[in-house]
């Protein structure tokens, strides 16, 4: 008899890990792990921005309007975080990648008006500035680009059969991903009014 | 017969038509990873590019950090950062440890620059500090048509940013092999069941004491070979012995159940870069940093 039982506890397990839970679980953590990098690299993009505002303040003190964009948009991106519990929320997501894509198209703005002063592009510091913040976007972008991965698998997990059948016993659900369509959108860079 | 045939053709046309991807322009493929210098424009002469490479070896002989030279025509459909990050991805430049590597991506056509840079060595070599590079060792230089002074000139001093970095030191030995274990990784799912097979044909020739003691040494031989590790030789040995000794019937259903799990289990695959002669990559991450210019 006791055979019997430890047979059917081998097959159970053997069961629970067929149908997607190991999966389930592992890929869960490469999502939240892969969000990790991401808001890390929207925060370093942050953190460049007060001295980037500085040295531009320190050629064209007179374009006030894209400084201050910049400066409100930085703020209003850094108010929304996105906590790895929060990532099952469509909504939530949204809200953020909208406000990162308006401190996107401040940035534009403000490299745009720099054009106009070569002072202020010929500057050593500003063009090292211009290189972190130029880098710290690709970075974003690969970060995004393997968060939208690790989703899309975990994804493919939760909505397959057999594991979708462990994902509805466990209450895990479909992850939202970072969306595209509304991206030109987004960057457009927000009207300052006086 | 015919029809058969004529209705088949017709349903696989039909097939490709709806295939994802059929009418969208195809990414540009990464070359195989095979020297330092790829040169796929033959920009460089052959005396240019063996002392590259030359340089290139002896650094990463000396100080452990994988630097290699990739230029293409055109990276076209993608940016040129885009494309760096999936060569990066694939070709995992530096060691897995400290993921030093760092490649300099020429797309001759599109005219545009990249150094891409390894987690490992963003502190030293910067995006700021790569931009510099660019601008003011190869941009000048390309666009006075000096093609192999301006590669030579942004490598040296890559290198020499890179050289300042703290490292840890590099490995004696075969620096380019992927090391220990990883060396035998790809094996695992062959071996799983070539190796109670070549156990069980052993034990047949040479019988029960001798078969198992035969599978014992070529195992433990090839495993140090590949592994260079007398620690991870011996276990192979041993698994060789073991099979061998069992044999028989059961040797059977062992090698069905060992071809199943080693198929599910290693399917994922690690994709550590080939092993046997040439360059390879030791494993190294990408995140994406560096700079790109343009001339």
């Amino acid at each position: 008899m006791r055979m019997r039982s430890i047979l059917a506890l081998v097959l159970a397990s053997l069961l629970v890990s067929g149908c997607g839970y190991n999966a389930l679980q592992t890929q869960d953590q490469s999502v939240t792990a892969a969000w990790s990098e991401v808001v890390n690299q929207y925060q370093r993009r942050a953190d460049l921005i007060p001295n980037l505002v500085e040295t531009v303040k320190g050629f064209a003190a007179q374009e006030q309007a894209v400084l201050i964009g910049v400066t409100e948009a930085r703020s209003r991106a850094s108010s929304i975080q996105l906590t790895p519990e929060m990532l099952d929320d469509p909504a939530a997501l949204q809200k953020f990648q909208q406000a990162q894509g308006e401190l996107s198209g401040a940035l534009k703005s403000l490299f745009a008006v720099s054009e106009r002063y070569p002072d202020l592009k010929s500057d050593q510091n500003f063009r090292d500035l211009q290189a972190q913040l130029e880098g710290t976007e690709n970075r974003i972008t690969v970060a995004r680009g393997r968060y939208i991965e690790t989703v899309r698998l975990y994804n493919n997990t939760v909505v397959s059969f057999p594991s979708n059948l462990t994902a509805w016993a466990l209450g895990k659900m479909v992850k939202p991903s970072f969306t595209v369509e509304n991206e030109a959108e987004i960057a457009r860079p927000p009207q300052v009014e006086f | 017969m015919v029809r058969a045939v004529a209705a088949a053709c017709a349903l696989f046309a039909c097939a490709s038509a709806f295939a994802p991807g059929a009418s969208a322009q195809a990414l540009q493929p990464i070359p195989p990873l095979s020297a330092r210098v790829t040169d796929l424009t033959d920009t460089l002469s052959p005396a240019e590019r063996a002392a590259l490479e030359r340089k290139l070896e002896a650094f990463e002989r000396r100080k452990g950090a994988q630097v290699a030279v990739l230029i293409v025509a055109t990276t076209e459909p993608e940016a040129i950062e885009q494309y760096a990050i999936r060569v990066a991805d694939e070709w995992k430049l530096g060691r897995a440890a400290s993921d030093d590597g760092a490649i300099l991506l020429v797309a001759k056509n599109d005219r545009a620059i990249r150094i891409e840079v390894g987690y490992g060595l963003e502190g030293a070599l910067s995006d700021a500090r790569s931009n510099r590079i660019i601008d003011e060792a190869i941009v000048p230089r390309f666009r006075a048509g000096d093609f192999a002074g301006g590669v030579n000139d942004g490598v040296d001093r890559m290198l020499a940013v890179i050289d300042g970095e703290e490292l840890p030191a590099p490995e004696r030995g075969w620096a380019n092999e992927p090391r220990g274990i990883r060396a035998i990784e790809p094996l695992f799912p062959f071996a799983l069941f070539a190796i109670p097979i070549v156990g069980g044909i052993l034990r047949m020739i040479f019988g029960k004491l001798l078969g198992p003691l035969f599978t014992g040494g070529v195992l433990f031989a090839i495993g140090w070979l590949l592994t260079r590790s007398v620690l991870l030789a011996i276990p192979l040995a041993l698994i060789g012995v073991l099979f061998s000794a069992l044999g028989g019937r059961r040797m059977r259903r062992m090698r069905g159940g060992g071809f199943g799990g080693a198929g599910r289990g290693w399917g994922g695959g690690s994709s550590s870069g080939g092993f046997g002669g040439g360059f390879s990559g030791g494993g190294g991450g990408f995140g994406g940093g560096g700079a790109s210019g343009r001339w």
